[in-house]
């Protein structure tokens, strides 16, 4: 199976991304660079973490208009799967792949940590591989990372079990500690209506290898292997 | 063609020398090596090299003593950063700097300045920058305005390390009213590269073009490396156009053209400009490579109308880059910098005549003979005197100060010194940073050294950053050895071997009798301690002045140790791991307490002789250490530090946030030592090992002649740590441990956040010069 990973001028995780999916899944990856057009034949797109454009206007809204965006876009609408993580999914929200907007943390501080979030669904290709209800520890690194929309996406999202991902503490509960950044309804990660389009803040890609903090996150990219294979 | 002065540049008059920082001494020799008068142009030039930050005039003999070889050495002194071999084809670049006056000025931008500045360092020698460090000081927190600056600068080192992608993994902070002035920024970084693509910033090749690469040139930080070599004061406020402007994204993509650069083949040489921006950088490769270089001003990139060629050579606009390419392969060079949306201007060229000079268009502005302009400039080496005051401090009979009544109780002194903000956790600060991007980072902040992995290899590297400034005020020959021996001692606790360091010398003004003394015997003490533990210094960072009229900085040699792990399975962690575990302390208990943090904390002291330091011992130790890790026989190592014993003890059991252990300690061997002496003494040598095979460690030790005692047994956390000693038994509970530790900080600066809400948020102002 191929990955494809965007590098936008910024991206700074597309570097972790490449090596999660290449040396701890043997899966083969390519860079995608911003400026071309071509998924070069990729099955999964991974919209990586960074500062795309330094962020210097909201984050994300210059790099939806990357050329490579359209054809993001047109993977996504094909039903094909997309894994926006932290930067990424701030730009997939800009380009309306999914709903609401990633503001200032609350703290309005910047917070890396490790941090543990309950999945909320196993149905969906990212997370079939885990139990739902389960505890996961997968760290965050942003400082824009609180989760905002109407109550009518909200609800939404939670009818259609949409939320993937939800902030919580070590035991699984929500305590005023166990939400680092202010997210509404504590969101971590969320799908698109086609469940094909997962954005999160918290860094899977960061959570591959005990020896460096974490081996939480590889299910996520199991379970898409493991689905797009079947 | 004959320099001639622009039309409207100012006469140069004996007020104008003395304001470019030029004494009726060096200002001879510069009319002796010009053989006339210099031009305006030509002034602003040789303030800039001849400033204390560029020439190191008053501390370059005493660093012409320190070692800097040794087989692993691929690169020492002089280059922009320097190398180490670590095995595999593999090499480490690393270097320390200083960004300490802007940061006093301006902390948000003068701190990330002084990060993209480090980076720059490192990926010119065709290193990728693999991980940052910092060593902070700054006043007492009780302080607006050393709160103001505390959080603008870990701010700044946050915003310009998270967005280039480069982790931050270890660091020291340290609060001392000694910096209340002058707070003091070092950064450091390390990077890695292949042995083959090292590249040197030397210029060669006649007819060679010289290119200027990355941001336009405007009028920012003109003057910055004259404002470094002097003291602060009020009017320094006004000095704040002075600091640059960082812009982290463009460096990010500097980062990425600058290796694609190296590694095409298309260029020979690469450096930043940095301090004194183009003139050094254009400078120092010419003398560097035995060349002439000519560059022509109104050829550079500027940002506005109307720059002056004075304005142009001086400028310390960020995120730039000279490079000397392969003649004929110009438009390669632009081709790689247009994919990263980057500008490349040819300024210049490589020249067989042996001069330095500048024209703007056709008038030739500046220009001197050969590489003089760099090696010229006179060293100095003032008087050196210790001061009597400082003298008296360490004679200070400190054993004989009377104990508080609260000190009844060594529970109310260790969580008094557990909650000094010199020693309590820095969770505050590293939160903000990214520790963990690019997936390397096996120990991150809060360890006794980082640990990054090398990918690809089955090795990783150690660093740490480490200075402990009122022991070098006690006794700057002392305290500069114990800077080099705790570094090592800690990178050897995380696993790894001492290979070499890089050093940031913070001083006061070198002119004063008492601080040339400091600087002399921190030197020497460093240079002692770096040939006993083989570490020979491969560059580093000269910052003087660091005064204002209340007066110096405690003298402040700060050490950046990299260290090689030479198997994963070696990395070891300074917290507890398992109960039941034996701990086993190597080294011995002394009744030293000078220059202690409980002298400071509890008795608001700065007074005795800090502790000694046995270098022969400390090469022992590191020896049994790194033996008893290799056999497998450590859980966790940390080194004994400020606070003493205690305060180690207790960061082994709360070190983990996540998982608390406790400890039964048996301290009564050392019955006959005063109890606060054994408790909360800095003795120097001491590691507190936790091991499932006591023995062995034991017996590692004695082959290497080194005392070990076991002390005690890890725990369960809900028996907190009981300790026996003196006589006596107390138990210190993990939560109120861990709540001194943790909450320390978080507590005076939430208290704050209310009174300071501006840190970071300010913008510096721009100005015309």
């Amino acid at each position: 199976m191929k990955f494809g990973i965007v590098t936008f001028p910024g991206s700074n995780c597309d570097y972790d991304a490449y090596h999660a999916v290449v040396d701890q899944l043997g899966e083969t990856a390519a860079y995608l660079w911003h400026k071309d057009r071509d998924l070069q034949g990729a099955d999964v797109v991974i919209l990586p973490g960074g500062f795309s454009y330094g962020d210097y206007l909201r984050c994300g809204a210059i790099a939806r208009f990357s050329p490579i965006m359209d054809a993001v876009a047109a993977h996504a609408a094909r039903g094909a799967p997309v894994l926006a993580i932290c930067n990424g999914f701030q730009i997939a929200c800009e380009a309306g792949l999914l709903p609401g907007a990633l503001l200032r943390n609350a703290s309005l501080k910047y917070v890396c940590e490790q941090r543990h979030l309950r999945v909320e669904t196993t149905d969906s290709r990212f997370t079939a591989g885990y139990e739902k209800g389960q505890v996961v520890r997968i760290p965050i690194a942003h400082g824009e990372g609180r989760y905002h929309a109407d109550d009518a996406t909200l609800d939404r999202l939670e009818a259609e079990d949409r939320v993937v991902f939800r902030y919580v503490g070590a035991d699984g509960g929500s305590d005023d500690r166990s939400n680092p950044n202010g997210s509404l309804r504590d969101v971590a990660g969320i799908l698109n209506e086609g469940r094909n389009v997962l954005g999160m803040m918290p860094h899977p890609e960061r959570a591959v290898e005990p020896l460096v903090g974490s081996g939480d996150g590889l299910a996520l990219f199991e379970s898409i292997v493991a689905r797009v294979a079947a | 063609m004959p320099v001639t002065p622009r039309p409207g540049d100012p006469t140069i008059t004996p007020a104008l020398v003395a304001e470019h920082g030029i004494t009726p001494f060096e200002y001879e020799r510069l009319l002796a090596m010009l053989g006339r008068e210099p031009t305006f142009t030509e002034l602003g030039i040789v303030s800039a090299l001849w400033s204390e930050h560029c020439s190191y005039k008053h501390s370059r003999p005493l660093l012409r003593t320190l070692p800097t070889e040794a087989p692993w050495v691929l690169q020492g002194p002089g280059e922009n950063a320097g190398v180490i071999a670590v095995g595999d084809g593999l090499a480490v670049a690393f270097k320390i700097e200083s960004h300490n006056h802007p940061s006093a000025v301006e902390p948000y931008q003068g701190a990330a300045t002084g990060v993209g500045g480090i980076l720059r360092d490192v990926f010119t020698m065709g290193a990728r920058p693999i991980a940052l460090l910092d060593s902070l000081r700054f006043g007492d927190l009780e302080s607006p305005r050393v709160r103001y600056l505390f959080s603008g600068v870990v701010k700044g080192i946050g915003d310009y390390g998270n967005c280039v992608g480069i982790p931050t993994v270890a660091g020291e902070v340290v609060f001392d009213p000694a910096y209340e002035g002058n707070p003091l920024v070092n950064a450091m970084c390390v990077g890695l590269l292949k042995e083959e693509e090292l590249i040197r910033a030397v210029a060669q090749g006649v007819g060679n073009p010289i290119i200027a690469v990355g941001a336009r040139t405007g009028r920012d930080g003109i003057h910055g490396a004259s404002f470094a070599s002097e003291d602060l004061s009020e009017e320094n406020e006004a000095k704040r156009p002075r600091v640059q402007v960082g812009d982290p994204f463009t460096e990010k993509l500097l980062l990425e053209a600058s290796l694609e650069l190296i590694r095409s083949g298309h260029i020979v040489a690469i450096q930043d400009m940095g301090a004194a921006g183009l003139t050094s950088s254009s400078a120092e490769m010419a003398a560097r490579g035995d060349v002439g270089v000519v560059i022509d001003t109104t050829k550079v990139p500027a940002r506005e109308e109307g720059m002056t060629p004075y304005e142009l050579l001086l400028s310390e606009s960020q995120e730039r880059m000279l490079v000397v390419a392969k003649k004929g392969h110009e438009d390669d060079v632009a081709a790689i910098l247009q994919k990263w949306d980057l500008t490349a201007a040819v300024i210049g060229e490589v020249i067989a005549e042996p001069v330095y000079r500048v024209t703007e268009g056709d008038r030739v502005v500046a220009e001197f003979p050969g590489i003089r302009l760099v090696t010229d400039c006179p060293t100095y080496e003032p008087e050196a005197r210790e001061s009597d005051a400082i003298r008296a401090q360490r004679e200070t009979d400190v054993a004989a100060i009377a104990e508080l009544p609260e000190e009844s109780d060594p529970v109310w002194t260790l969580t008094r010194l557990l909650s000094s903000p010199t020693i309590a956790s820095k969770r505050w600060v590293h939160r903000q940073y990214d520790t963990m991007v690019r997936t390397s980072t096996v120990i991150g902040p809060g360890g006794d050294a980082a640990v990054v992995r090398l990918r690809g290899t089955d090795k990783a590297v150690a660093l740490k950053v480490d200075c402990n400034g009122r022991y070098c005020h006690l006794d700057p020959y002392e305290g500069a050895k114990q800077a080099v021996a705790e570094a090592a001692r800690n990178v050897a606790c995380a696993g790894g071997r001492p290979k070499a360091i890089t050093n940031n010398l913070n001083f006061g003004n070198p002119k004063r009798p008492e601080v040339y003394f400091q600087l002399r015997e921190a030197v020497r003490g460093m240079g002692e301690a770096c040939r006993a533990l083989q570490t020979p210094v491969t560059g580093g960072n000269v910052s003087l002045y660091n005064e204002n009229p209340n007066g110096a900085i405690y003298p402040t040699p700060v050490i950046g140790m990299v260290g090689l792990v030479e198997a994963i399975a070696h990395v070891t962690p300074a917290h507890f791991r398992r109960a039941g575990d034996a701990i086993v302390l190597l080294g011995e208990n002394t009744a030293e307490l000078g220059g202690s943090e409980y002298l400071q904390r509890v008795h608001g002291l700065a007074a005795g002789a800090p502790p000694r330091v046995d270098l022969d011992a400390e090469r022992r130790l590191i020896d049994a250490l790194l033996d008893a890790i290799a056999g497998g026989h450590v859980a966790s190592a940390h080194d004994c530090s400020d606070g003493g014993l205690a305060v180690a003890l207790a960061e082994c059991a709360v070190g983990d946030e996540e998982r608390w252990l406790g400890a039964d300690v048996d301290l009564s061997a050392w019955d006959a030592l005063p109890r606060r002496a054994l408790l909360f003494g800095e003795a120097q040598g001491r590691v507190v090992v936790s091991t499932a095979a006591p023995d062995a460690v034991v017996a590692t030790a004695a082959r290497l002649a080194y005392a070990a005692r076991v002390v005690g047994a890890v725990a369960a956390d809900a028996h907190g740590v009981p300790v026996t000693a003196a006589g006596g038994r107390f138990t210190a509970a993990l939560a109120a441990l861990a709540d001194a530790d943790g909450g320390a900080i978080p507590r005076l600066m939430e208290r704050a956040a209310s009174a300071s809400a501006t840190a970071g948020e300010s913008r510096p102002h721009h100005t015309t010069p």
